[in-house]
């Protein structure tokens, strides 16, 4: 029945491993697990690291457990703990090594724990689930009483399960944002730009050198020298991986490690103007940006680079009616090549489709990555080694 | 700790805890895991640590961090420049390096005579990696000074509960060690039970008309920042101070500012409210 509830969890998606799986064996062996509540309570404080996957804990617990009887289930976790090897992979030496408790004490703890709650409540008979009280009571379990908080005992733990109050709190979206940003975080250049610090080597060395003489030696701080300037299609092409976008978006932004972030927006390729919002109300022209980035800026385009050929290449050709567009899309994008160092091309769309026509032209002038960890990953690598090689030359 | 590891804390007289949250607490002690706790600001985390030291009897060490705050803070610090300069200019016993060598939050509660809490404040301000480095510390609770060649091992297994606003992903590594809790925003009747802590003899009718208003400017959407606990807290005050009445509340929200801090919020609040 637990085995089941484990794979019902990571059926969900909840990244339960062994480590949690043995934590909750050594919670029933500290005498933690009274009953069917403590299961669904301890159950979610060990296995569950992130309110987002709450919902996702009551919806498994409710599967597993939603039609069990509480006799079985006190039953069933005596049974587990007779042969908590149950759990694939794991031997019982493995588990005695890792839990710090012999088989032995933990049945005999956990079986004076069964006793105990017999003599205390005559029920063990009910449902959970189905009746009003629980048979084994939850306020009669704290030696001192609880002073606060409603008695447990109203609340089964199928029930509370069943109310999914943790259903807002699901959230799809930030679970990668914490990848991207370690990808991201390799993107840096140190130089000594920072505040004065004392070297403690430099001055060790040079009072030594003294003969004691303190001689105090400063240097500046370490900082991040890497400007980034990120400017993302919000076409309508775009649309489906706009959340996508979004993660990297915000794994950018929540970086403080950068001399300074930028971002803008455009349609398809950067015609006249970029855009400082996504409504696209607030423009500049693109010439200033050129203007208000120095050169060793990186910038990342992020879009999915597909369009009629013809918007690309053809002078006055822009979607934006106001715009005069005397400059083809291509040579916009050659413009930023130009002026920047580095300048790379991040894209959603599939790498089997990237034989598209207007894909295939803009990746011949501009390094091109899938959107994706490793395509992420890789475009670090490029910019550093650009970086690397710019210094040796 | 006492014979029974289960329930040691039920909470203090200023500090209500949920039912889950108690049991959250018991587990993490008696597991001997760190206590994860987070929760949208003002929910009272850091508080909870304090509750817990004192419902417990122990002493608490709190190590608060900060976007700078590494790892290495909390274990130790060997203070190299004051050393140079008592070679220099006297003072101090140079020789003995033990003097130069301050323990951190961490080291402390280590080395302490006593099982203490040791909370870890806002572990999310700080870099990326900061939880994995500590990830060994707190697994094998002991750390070595090189510059000593001594190892610091906790007497007693320290209470350790962390505290994260959730500005930052944690990583997994970190969190499978953890027991976790996440601090619902407290209902209706659990937060009338935390006023009352505060404000033993608030006028019922007023605090009635409050925290209807409250949760109506709670639910309000969009809003950059939502009213916390501790704004209702503030808010309360604000309103008994000005000798306002329940029904003054109930046709406006006198003192908006206390519950919402943000320009935009305000107007948004502020237009809602007019037109509801």
């Amino acid at each position: 029945m637990f085995t089941d509830f484990l794979f019902a969890l990571r059926k969900r998606g909840l990244p339960v491993g062994t480590q949690e799986w043995l934590a909750l064996h050594q919670a029933l062996g500290s005498g933690l697990l009274e009953n069917a509540d403590d299961l669904y309570g301890l159950g979610r404080a060990v296995l569950v690291h992130n309110e987002a996957h709450y919902d996702d804990f009551d919806l498994a617990f409710l599967e597993v457990f939603h039609d069990v009887e509480a006799v079985e289930l006190s039953s069933a976790i005596a049974k587990w703990l007779e042969n908590p090897a149950a759990f694939e992979g794991l031997t019982p030496e493995a588990f005695q090594q890792l839990t710090g408790l012999s088989l032995e004490e933990l049945r005999r703890r956990f079986e004076e724990m069964l006793r105990k709650q017999k003599e205390r409540h005559d029920g063990g008979s009910r449902y959970i689930g189905t009746g009003g009280t629980s048979p084994f009571g939850h306020g009669g379990a704290h030696p001192t009483g609880i002073r606060v908080g409603g008695p447990g005992g109203g609340r089964m733990a199928v029930q509370i399960a069943g109310e999914r109050r943790f259903r807002n709190y699901r959230s799809d979206v930030t679970i990668d944002v914490r990848q991207f940003k370690l990808a991201l975080r390799a993107l840096r250049n140190l130089g000594r730009e920072g505040p004065e610090e004392l070297d403690i080597d430099e001055t060790i060395e040079r009072t030594c050198d003294d003969g004691g003489e303190i001689n105090l030696a400063f240097r500046r701080e370490r900082r991040n020298t890497v400007r980034l300037v990120l400017l993302m299609d919000a076409g309508g092409s775009m649309t489906p991986y706009a959340r996508l976008v979004d993660r990297l978006f915000t794994a950018a932004n929540e970086m403080s490690h950068w001399k300074s972030l930028d971002h803008y927006f455009f349609h398809n390729v950067p015609y006249g103007r970029v855009y400082r919002s996504i409504e696209r109300l607030d423009s500049l022209p693109t010439a200033d940006l050129f203007r208000l980035h120095p050169k060793e800026c990186k910038v990342v385009f992020v879009g999915d680079a597909c369009m009629a050929p013809w918007e690309l290449m053809a002078t006055g050709g822009a979607l934006a009616y106001r715009d005069q567009n005397p400059t083809s899309g291509f040579d916009r994008i050659l413009r930023f090549r130009d002026h920047f160092d580095d300048v790379v091309w991040l894209n959603p769309e599939p790498q089997r489709y990237w034989g598209h026509e207007t894909i295939s032209t803009i990746r011949r002038v501009v390094p091109m990555f899938p959107l994706s960890l490793d395509g992420l990953k890789d475009m670090v690598r490029h910019l550093r080694r650009g970086a690397v090689m710019r210094k040796v030359g | 700790m006492t014979d029974s590891p289960f329930a040691a804390f039920s909470g203090t007289d200023s500090y209500i805890a949920g039912d889950d949250l108690l049991r959250d607490v018991n587990a993490a002690v008696a597991l001997q895991r760190p206590l994860l706790v987070k929760g949208e600001p003002g929910t009272g985390k850091t508080l909870l640590a304090h509750a817990v030291a004192e419902s417990l009897g122990m002493d608490l060490i709190t190590w608060q961090v900060k976007s700078t705050t590494k790892a290495q803070d909390g274990l130790y610090h060997y203070d190299v420049v004051q050393r140079l300069n008592d070679s220099r200019f006297g003072g101090g016993d140079v020789a003995d390096i033990r003097g130069y060598i301050k323990l951190g939050a961490l080291g402390r509660s280590f080395r302490a005579d006593q099982r203490v809490v040791l909370l870890i404040d806002e572990i999310d301000k700080a870099d990326i990696e900061f939880p994995n480095d500590l990830l060994h510390e707190l697994d094998v609770m002991s750390f070595h000074i090189p510059e000593l060649d001594e190892t610091v091992q906790a007497n007693e297994r320290p209470v350790v509960i962390i505290s994260s606003n959730a500005e930052k992903e944690l990583p997994d590594a970190f969190l499978r060690r953890c027991v976790f809790h996440y601090i619902a925003f407290p209902d209706r009747p659990l937060m009338e039970r935390i006023v009352h802590v505060h404000y033993p003899d608030v006028e019922q009718a007023l605090l009635d008309a409050a925290i209807v208003r409250f949760y109506e400017v709670r639910g309000i959407p969009g809003l950059r920042k939502k009213p916390s606990t501790s704004e209702l807290i503030d808010w309360l005050f604000v309103l008994m101070r000005g000798g306002l009445s329940a029904e003054d509340v109930a046709r406006s929200v006198p003192f908006l500012g206390t519950l919402l801090k943000q320009e935009q919020d305000l107007d948004l609040a502020e237009r809602r409210l007019a037109s509801a």
